[in-house]
């Protein structure tokens, strides 16, 4: 099996905790027609990372380092889950009984059903058990 | 190598005896001195009640302004006919400090030179450029003499034309040149920019301001020298003071012409082997012009081990100025000790900015540092790590719990000239 194939770009962009850093990075992908289909933000002492899923990881990459952002690309996974009550539930149960430790996680749902975005340690292993439970994971080559 | 290796490495009961007998004698010739006559009378301190060397701790500090109130020749002890030779300090601040030289004086300093460039195993074989200002700034002349009175063929190429300093390395076959760190930097970029070889060089002397270890590496390689680091100042006769020996851990400084203590710049007393403080410096072969107690301004420290070349204890590089000093929470800090543990950790940058606030009746010390652009993994949990291991080294260092924000690459003010890296918000102090 080509694990890597699953393997999906997430971007991570370094940022002080102070306002208007959002609205810049958000400027900055509306600009240049990049899409943010999820994001989340992480929070520390004084500082955070924000982590997007777009549809085109390089463009968005180039963009923001040459504006002088710190922007890093980070392996994560995405497995469809079912858009109805009980859901996430389907997908997570499959997770917990394979033992996959999840660091991170966050969730859309579009018009294509909803997603659930991983990042794992043991991705390799997480992708097989997740594809033997029968669950669906998104492959790279949605995102550009 | 050694140029006087009898008094390079005295014993320390030898060396004690000597201090002891120069220093006597710099008193009394201070007493000529309208200034020092004062001084002395007021502390009630007669020339014959310095018994010890610790006496000399009877004795109040001169300070700059002292030096600047005696505008121009206040501070002589001798009659203008004996002075030979004067120079000034730049006037950053208001006139200009003027020192002169008896011959006498030229000949100590001179010596000083000579046994500064012998100890890095520089010989009357070598070939010295000298790229530094040859008027009233005691570098030029300073090392001139020096460097002809070990017998090196001394080129006086003084400072400008950079392109033509090139060539006289080439054409001339220099091995050893002295110059400011920050111009031969410059010079390194010209030489590259011209394709120009700089193949026989061997060693560089770089003086007159604070450079740092990773500019030294840096030198290094782009000159193909040793770099060694020159201390000194105007009040003390010039460089030559202090200077690297090839292990190039610290500065040798010259026990037998120099007293050395090393005080808390704000109570004046001293502080322990190992600590930082200011440096003060009692000259004691100066005739035309002696000092007593004479504070640097310098922040260096004396190293409590000796050294593999066997020659005197030694001081730390120079790591700022005591006017910088912060008391936090009764600790002293020096901008200078936070800059040294964030050159030592490569995942941020060396800019920084230090804010103090009085939180709680509490000093409370927050230290803004950019992350690495290069050392940014994406994950939160590298940089809650790093930040962390800074707040840790910091107060290893400092002895002190501070506050650390990791900030974005670029986003800290740069400085050009005096950096301005500490914003005091404490009231009422």
């Amino acid at each position: 099996m080509d694990a890597k194939k699953y393997l999906i770009k997430q971007i991570s962009i370094f940022s002080e905790n102070r306002p208007g850093r959002l609205a810049a990075i958000a400027h900055a992908l509306g600009e240049e027609k990049v899409n943010i289909l999820a994001f989340s933000i992480a929070e520390a002492n004084g500082f955070g990372v924000v982590r997007a899923l777009v549809d085109h990881p390089q463009k968005a990459h180039d963009k923001l380092q040459s504006l002088g952002f710190n922007i890093a690309f980070t392996d994560v996974i995405a497995v469809k889950m079912k858009d109805q009550p009980g859901g996430l539930y389907d997908i997570a149960k499959i997770l917990g009984d394979s033992s996959i430790n999840i660091e991170y996680s966050y969730a859309y749902s579009g018009k294509d059903g909803a997603i659930l975005i991983l990042r794992v340690d043991q991705v390799e292993d997480a992708i097989q058990k997740i594809q033997k439970s029968g669950a669906t994971l998104i492959e790279r080559s949605v995102f550009h | 190598m050694f140029w006087d290796k009898q008094t390079e490495t005295l014993k320390p009961t030898e060396l004690k005896e000597i201090q002891l007998k120069r220093l006597k004698k710099t008193v009394n010739q201070a007493t000529k001195v309208g200034f020092y006559k004062n001084l002395l009378s007021g502390a009630g301190i007669k020339p014959a009640s310095i018994k010890t060397l610790d006496d000399i701790r009877k004795i109040p500090f001169t300070k700059k302004q002292d030096l600047r109130n005696g505008y121009p020749f206040g501070f002589f002890a001798v009659p203008m006919k004996q002075i030979v030779r004067i120079h000034t300090t730049s006037g950053t601040t208001g006139k200009p400090t003027v020192v002169g030289y008896t011959r006498n004086d030229l000949d100590a300093w001179s010596g000083l030179i000579a046994r500064n460039m012998t100890m890095v195993g520089i010989t009357e074989n070598d070939v010295f450029q000298n790229m530094v200002n040859y008027g009233m700034f005691t570098g030029g002349l300073g090392f001139h003499y020096g460097a002809e009175k070990i017998g090196m063929t001394v080129i006086p190429s003084a400072t400008g034309n950079t392109k033509r300093q090139i060539e006289m390395i080439q054409d001339f076959s220099v091995t050893t040149i002295h110059c400011t760190p920050s111009y031969a930097m410059h010079l390194s970029e010209v030489a590259e920019e011209m394709g120009a070889g700089l193949d026989t060089l061997k060693t560089g002397i770089f003086g007159a301001e604070a450079w740092s270890e990773s500019t030294r590496n840096t030198l290094e390689q782009r000159l193909g020298v040793t770099a060694y680091d020159s201390y000194g100042l105007s009040e003390l006769f010039g460089p030559g003071v202090a200077f690297e020996c090839p292990e190039r851990d610290g500065l040798h400084i010259w026990h037998d012409s120099y007293l050395v203590e090393i005080i808390d710049p704000l109570t004046g007393e001293p502080v322990a082997d190992g600590e930082r403080g200011e440096l003060v410096v009692t000259p004691l072969v100066k005739e035309a012009m002696p000092l007593l107690r004479y504070r640097t301004g310098d922040v260096t420290l004396l190293m409590e081990d000796g050294c593999l070349c066997r020659r005197g204890k030694k001081i730390a590089r120079i790591t700022g100025r005591s006017d910088d000093m912060l008391v936090i929470r009764g600790i002293n800090v020096f901008p200078s000790q936070i800059e040294h543990v964030l050159l030592g950790i490569p995942e941020v940058g060396n800019q920084f900015m230090v804010y103090i606030d009085r939180i709680n009746h509490l000093d409370e010390m927050t230290v803004d540092v950019e992350i690495n652009r290069e050392h940014f993994s994406g994950e939160l949990s590298d940089l809650a790590r790093l930040q962390k291991k800074v707040i840790k080294e910091l107060r290893d260092a400092l002895e002190l719990r501070t506050s650390v924000k990791l900030v974005e690459p670029g986003s800290l003010p740069r400085f050009e000239g005096k950096a301005k890296r500490v914003i005091d918000r404490r009231e009422g102090l």
